[in-house]
């Protein structure tokens, strides 16, 4: 690093300011670092492998074998002699994928929305926000469980599912803030200006609560990965012979006694993703935090 | 006539603001808080108008009623014509085609109405670029003149910079810039210098001169005198929600008529003054704007009222086509005759 005194001060944004801020801490480093190692390995992962995910390994003397570097079966074979290194980072694929594009949906649902019902405010604001409480009110376990038996299970329902579930929260935050910005007085000089309404929310109010929107998707991913989970436990979820994290969890568990690694390689990656998404999230809301930007 | 030499503009041309008879009214918890009655004022291309008061004189809601910016419980009441059209009542798309293109607004904090997170380019073009007025080339250009019309060093490498890398002074011309980029007849300052310091606001000042010098009318709000004495033509000076008096700078300056102008005056400090000499305050404070009394609001305060002045609201007049007018029923001197009294 150059001496910063020495260094002539930089043209600098507000988001490349809460960059360096990001970089100078080490958790969230570490963790951003740790996420891209296994989202490379869910990606390329499978292709590492002479295996494939469907495939039964029958030359082995059982079924579950232990992980060994022999065999080429790194993390072990399941109950079923499916190599379960290729399974956890297809698995793990569907998981993030899922706890993506639902966080997307959740985001782009819940910004527009709470940024609209913020901004116009009086009685607007009141329907919409009434209609995220009715929401709200409804469980939302018993919501999904509804949809995917009507509309029957598919990859898309789960996530349109999960995300519409998710807005909730972020349309509450956003429309929070879109509340407080509309006093500040640049959003009356662009009015004064005559901008229409739309174009001021999503120039002058949507950039402004992005640094929170970021920090709370970061921390939805999780929940997202972990309903998941718990919707294929249920078997509500991802089919076979696709899996995920929480499947994978779900299956060893049941053999945890006799092939204990089938429980704890899936519960390492999907902690390993949970923690790290958790402290990445921190450390975005501490760069991010206007009163602590020097 | 009472028209000071300086005074720009042809008295017979058409103003190109008509404030008539404007009211602006708050429904609040506690009542209808009157902020504003019956103000009427006439602003031409070419001049400058002051409107002078003290902290909730209204002064601020008069300027925000006449471009539709009262908050939601804020009501306006009479009537405001720019050129031919009214703006009370008019909806949203309608007073979106003045707003920035008709008349713009300055605000007072240059520190927070620049959005901070666009750099100065957005804020300059997006007026003109949204209405499509103009191509992102041509913006551009017209950004880097309208930077360079109000002293900005080096323009082309502030349009890449942000509001929080400039200075308060900078902002504020950057905040005027923006307030020409769409070609105003009309621009509303809200006390603009308020917010800075001495030497950038004798800066401001000279800029906001040489706006009016190219022919828009400038309607310029404050609390601070010597703004007045320096740029504005003409000087309306409000009391609680009232205009009280009316007059040429110079006239007003040399001779108030009305009691509480020459309060003002009075409460200026001079640097000929002996030292040791007091602050002189005006006794009393200004009425809450939810109590309105029958008379003279200034009645309490007023050295000189009588039983006539708190049973009775003066009305503001004046000679007949004079630009003089005051609001008292004991008005001080007699440059001017009262028709009436």
């Amino acid at each position: 690093m150059a001496d910063p005194a020495l260094a002539p001060a930089p043209v600098q944004g507000l988001w490349s300011d809460a960059w360096q801020r990001l970089r100078r801490s080490r958790a969230a480093v570490v963790a951003a670092s740790l996420l891209l190692l296994v989202i490379v390995l869910a990606i390329a992962g499978p292709w590492l492998s002479q295996y494939t995910v469907e495939q039964v390994d029958w030359s082995q003397a059982t079924l579950a074998t232990s992980p060994s570097l022999a065999n080429g079966h790194w993390f072990g074979t399941d109950a079923n002699g499916r190599d379960l290194f290729v399974r956890v980072w297809i698995g793990t694929r569907m998981s993030l994928l899922v706890a993506l594009l639902a966080t997307l949906v959740s985001v782009v649902i819940g910004v527009a929305w709470g940024a609209t019902a913020g901004y116009l405010g009086g009685r607007v604001d009141d329907w919409m926000m009434r209609f995220v409480d009715v929401l709200y009110a409804l469980p939302y376990m018993f919501f999904v469980i509804i949809l995917t038996v009507v509309f029957g299970r598919s990859l898309v329902l789960i996530f349109l599912a999960i995300g519409a579930v998710g807005w909730l929260t972020m349309a509450r935050i956003v429309r929070g803030q879109a509340l407080a910005l509309r006093q500040r007085e640049f959003v009356e000089a662009a009015i004064a200006l005559g901008l229409p309404p739309a174009t001021i929310i999503a120039r002058h109010i949507v950039p402004n609560v992005l640094g929170t929107v970021i920090v709370y998707a970061t921390l939805t991913v999780p929940q997202v990965i972990l309903f998941e989970s718990f919707l294929s436990f249920l078997g509500l979820g991802v089919q076979e012979p696709l899996t995920s994290l929480g499947r994978l969890v779900a299956e060893g568990a049941l053999e945890m006694e006799s092939s204990p690694w089938l429980l704890l390689v899936p519960s390492a990656v999907l902690a390993t993703v949970l923690l790290c998404l958790n402290f990445l999230g921190d450390g975005l809301r501490d760069a991010l935090d206007p009163r602590q930007r020097t | 006539m009472t028209r000071s030499p300086s005074q720009p503009g042809s008295p017979d041309a058409a103003p190109l603001l008509q404030v008539r008879d404007l009211g602006v009214a708050f429904a609040t918890p506690h009542g209808t808080v009157q902020a504003v009655a019956s103000v009427s004022l006439d602003l031409r291309a070419g001049e400058c108008l002051a409107v002078v008061g003290e902290s909730g004189s209204g002064k601020t809601q008069l300027l925000l009623a006449c471009l539709g910016l009262l908050a939601a419980n804020g009501r306006a009441s009479g009537s405001v014509r720019f050129g031919d059209r009214e703006l009370l009542g008019a909806s949203e798309e309608q007073l979106n085609t003045v707003r920035g293109t008709g008349i713009a607004l300055l605000s007072q904090d240059p520190l927070s109405s620049l959005t901070p997170h666009l750099r100065i380019e957005t804020l300059l073009t997006e007026g003109l670029l949204d209405r499509r007025l103009a191509t992102r080339d041509e913006a551009r250009q017209r950004a880097l003149r309208a930077l360079e019309d109000v002293g900005m060093p080096d323009p082309a490498a502030r349009l890449r910079q942000y509001p929080h890398e400039l200075s308060g002074g900078m902002r504020q011309r950057v905040a005027l810039a923006a307030a020409m980029m769409c070609g105003p007849r009309l621009l509303f300052a809200d006390e603009p210098t308020t917010a800075l310091d001495v030497s950038v606001q004798a800066r401001v000042l000279e800029l906001l001169a040489g706006v009016r010098d190219r022919g828009l009318g400038v309607l310029i709000i404050t609390h601070d005198l010597g703004v007045v004495a320096g740029l504005a033509d003409r000087v309306a000076v409000m009391y609680a929600g009232r205009v009280v008096e009316t007059a040429a700078t110079a006239q007003l300056f040399k001779a108030p008529r009305h009691p509480y102008t020459a309060a003002l005056l009075a409460a200026v400090p001079r640097l000929d003054d002996d030292a040791q000499s007091r602050l002189v305050g005006i006794p009393g404070d200004p009425p809450l704007a939810s109590v309105r009394t029958a008379g003279c609001d200034f009645a309490p305060r007023c050295n000189y009222a009588t039983a006539t002045c708190l049973a009775s609201r003066p009305e503001l007049r004046g000679p007949q086509g004079g630009t003089a007018a005051v609001a008292c029923h004991r008005p001080l001197g007699a440059p001017v005759p009262v028709e009436e009294a």
